[in-house]
C-alpha cells in the first residue's frame, strides 16, 4: 500500500492492551531518529494509547493508517 | 462479624459508598414503620405518607429546591433516563442532545435509546469545550443540553452554572458523581442524583425536575403520589437516603476539605514516586475524594488484582478491567493513556495514614507487574 515510508511494522494484531504499546516501546531503538515505526494493532486501545505514549515518551505521533491486511495501524516517528 | 471492619482498604467510594451511619438508625425504625402504601388512608399508610413526605421534604431541603421537584426512582441510572428522556419529550424543537464526550453510560445509553447524539469533545484535563457546546445547542433540532456536574471518572467538574445556553434550550444535568458532595450548579431543568454514593442505601435514584420546566414522562405513567414516579416506593430507603444526604451536606466542609488536601498528596505521590505515570483530571477544580492516573506499560487488570491482594479496593477504566472490553470513553475522549488506569475514591473516613499506605505500595507493585513485560 502507499502510506508513509516506515523503516519497521510490528505485528501487535493479537496482543491484548497494553502489549502493542510495549512492543512499541521495546523496538523504539530498532529504528533511526527520524525514520517511522509502526504498530498494527486490533486492541481498541492502541488508537488512544499509542498517541498518548508519543506525548509521554516525547516521540511524534505520524497518525493511524491501514495495514495491508486493512488492520489498524499506528505509525510513530522517533523523535530520540 | 469475622474479617475485617467494611470499607477498609475500599478506595472506591466512586462506585459505593457503605451506608452513611445516620441512615441506618433511621433505616431500621423506618422498615417497620414505613411498609404500608403511602396512598392508604388508613393508619399504616398514613405513617408511610409521612415518611415519604419527610424524605422528599429532607431531600429538597439538603439539595436547595423545592419538595415539588423531588422525585424519588428505582436507581440513578433511571433518574438519568426519567430526567433526559422527559426533557426530549417536553422539547418544541427536535430531538437532537448535545452532549460532552464524557457523560456518564447512563447518559449515552438514554440518548442512544431516546434520541439523537451530537457530542462535542472535552480537553486533555476532562473540561467539555464550553464553547462548543453552547455553539452547537443553537441548531434548531437541538432539544436537550446534557452535561455532568463532574466527571465520574477523573473528577473534573464542568461548567454547568456558567453556560449561556439559547433561549429555550433546557439543560439536563447528571449530578450523580457530585450530589451531596458539592452543591447542585444552577441551571439545569432537570437533574439526577444516585445515593448508594454519598452513603445512602443502593436502589434510590433522585430525580430534580424544576417547576417550569417542560418535562413528559418519556415511559408509561403510574398513579403514585408522585406523578413523575413509577411504582411501588421504598419508604424505608428514602428516608434512609435523605438522611444521608442531610448527613453528608451537614459535614462536608469539613469532609471536602480532608479529602481534598489527601488526594492532593495521592496525585503528588504518585507522580513523583512512580515513573512513567500520567496522573489526569483537572487538579484543582474537581470532586475532593477522587484521582485517576494511568501507569505505562502496566496491565491494569492486574493491577487491581495486585493491589486488592493487598488490602486496596480502586476501579480502573482499562479496557482488560471492563465489562465491553474497550476502553473508557472518558479517557479516550480525553486522550490520555487508557491502560494501566487506576481510579482510586476517598471513603468518608479515609485518613492521611490510609493514602499514605496505598502510596508506598504503589511503586513497587507497578514495577513487579512491568518486570513481568520486561520493562
Amino acid at each position: 500500500m502507499s502510506g508513509p515510508d516506515v523503516a519497521l511494522e510490528l505485528d501487535c494484531r493479537d496482543l491484548p492492551c497494553p502489549m502493542p504499546v510495549i512492543e512499541l516501546a521495546r523496538h523504539l531503538g530498532d529504528v533511526e531518529v527520524g525514520e517511522l515505526l509502526a504498530v498494527v494493532a486490533h486492541d481498541p486501545a492502541a488508537a488512544v494509547d499509542v498517541p498518548a505514549w508519543c506525548r509521554m515518551k516525547a516521540q511524534d505521533y505520524v497518525g493511524e493508517d491501514l495495514a495491508d491486511d486493512g488492520a489498524p495501524r499506528y505509525v510513530v516517528r522517533r523523535l530520540g | 462479624m469475622t474479617g475485617p471492619a467494611p470499607g477498609v482498604g475500599d478506595l472506591d467510594s466512586a462506585s459505593s459508598a457503605p451506608l452513611h451511619p445516620a441512615a441506618r438508625e433511621v433505616l431500621l425504625a423506618a422498615l417497620d414503620r414505613g411498609y404500608a402504601d403511602p396512598r392508604r388512608l388508613h393508619r399504616a399508610g398514613r405513617e408511610a405518607r409521612l415518611l415519604l413526605d419527610n424524605a422528599r421534604e429532607a431531600t429538597a431541603d439538603a439539595l436547595g429546591v423545592r419538595a415539588d421537584e423531588v422525585t424519588f426512582t428505582p436507581t440513578g441510572t433511571h433518574a438519568v433516563h426519567l430526567g433526559l428522556l422527559g426533557l426530549v419529550r417536553g422539547s418544541r424543537r427536535g430531538d437532537t442532545v448535545v452532549h460532552s464526550a464524557v457523560e456518564h453510560s447512563a447518559v449515552r445509553h438514554a440518548v442512544a435509546w431516546g434520541a439523537r447524539a451530537a457530542e462535542v469533545g472535552v480537553r486533555g484535563d476532562g473540561r467539555v469545550h464550553d464553547g462548543d457546546l453552547v455553539e452547537a445547542a443553537a441548531s434548531p433540532e437541538v432539544g436537550v443540553v446534557a452535561l455532568q456536574s463532574a466527571n465520574h471518572e477523573v473528577g473534573t467538574v464542568q461548567p454547568v452554572g456558567e453556560l449561556e445556553l439559547p433561549n429555550d434550550v433546557p439543560l439536563f444535568t447528571d449530578a450523580c458523581a457530585s450530589m451531596g458532595r458539592l452543591p447542585l450548579p444552577s441551571g439545569w431543568a432537570a437533574a439526577a442524583g444516585s445515593a448508594h454514593k454519598w452513603g445512602g442505601p443502593a436502589a434510590v435514584g433522585v430525580l430534580l425536575v424544576r417547576k417550569r420546566a417542560r418535562w413528559r414522562n418519556p415511559f408509561p405513567g403510574d398513579d403514585r403520589i408522585d406523578e413523575r414516579s413509577t411504582g411501588f416506593e421504598n419508604v424505608p430507603a428514602v428516608l434512609a437516603a435523605a438522611a444521608a444526604l442531610q448527613a453528608v451536606v451537614a459535614e462536608r466542609d469539613e469532609v471536602n476539605t480532608r479529602h481534598h488536601a489527601l488526594i492532593d498528596v495521592v496525585r503528588r505521590r504518585v507522580a513523583a514516586e512512580v515513573p512513567d505515570v500520567e496522573v489526569v483530571g483537572d487538579p484543582v477544580r474537581r470532586l475532593p475524594h477522587l484521582v485517576t492516573f494511568s501507569c505505562l506499560y502496566v496491565d491494569g487488570e492486574a493491577l487491581v488484582t495486585e493491589l486488592d491482594r493487598r488490602g486496596f479496593g480502586i476501579a480502573s477504566g482499562s479496557a482488560c478491567t471492563a465489562s465491553t472490553l474497550t476502553p473508557s470513553h472518558v479517557l479516550e475522549a480525553m486522550g490520555v493513556l487508557t491502560h494501566g488506569n487506576v481510579r482510586l475514591s476517598l471513603q468518608r473516613d479515609a485518613s492521611r495514614a490510609d493514602v499514605d499506605a496505598f502510596c508506598d505500595v504503589l511503586p513497587g507493585l507497578v514495577a513487579e507487574i512491568r518486570a513481568r513485560v520486561g520493562m
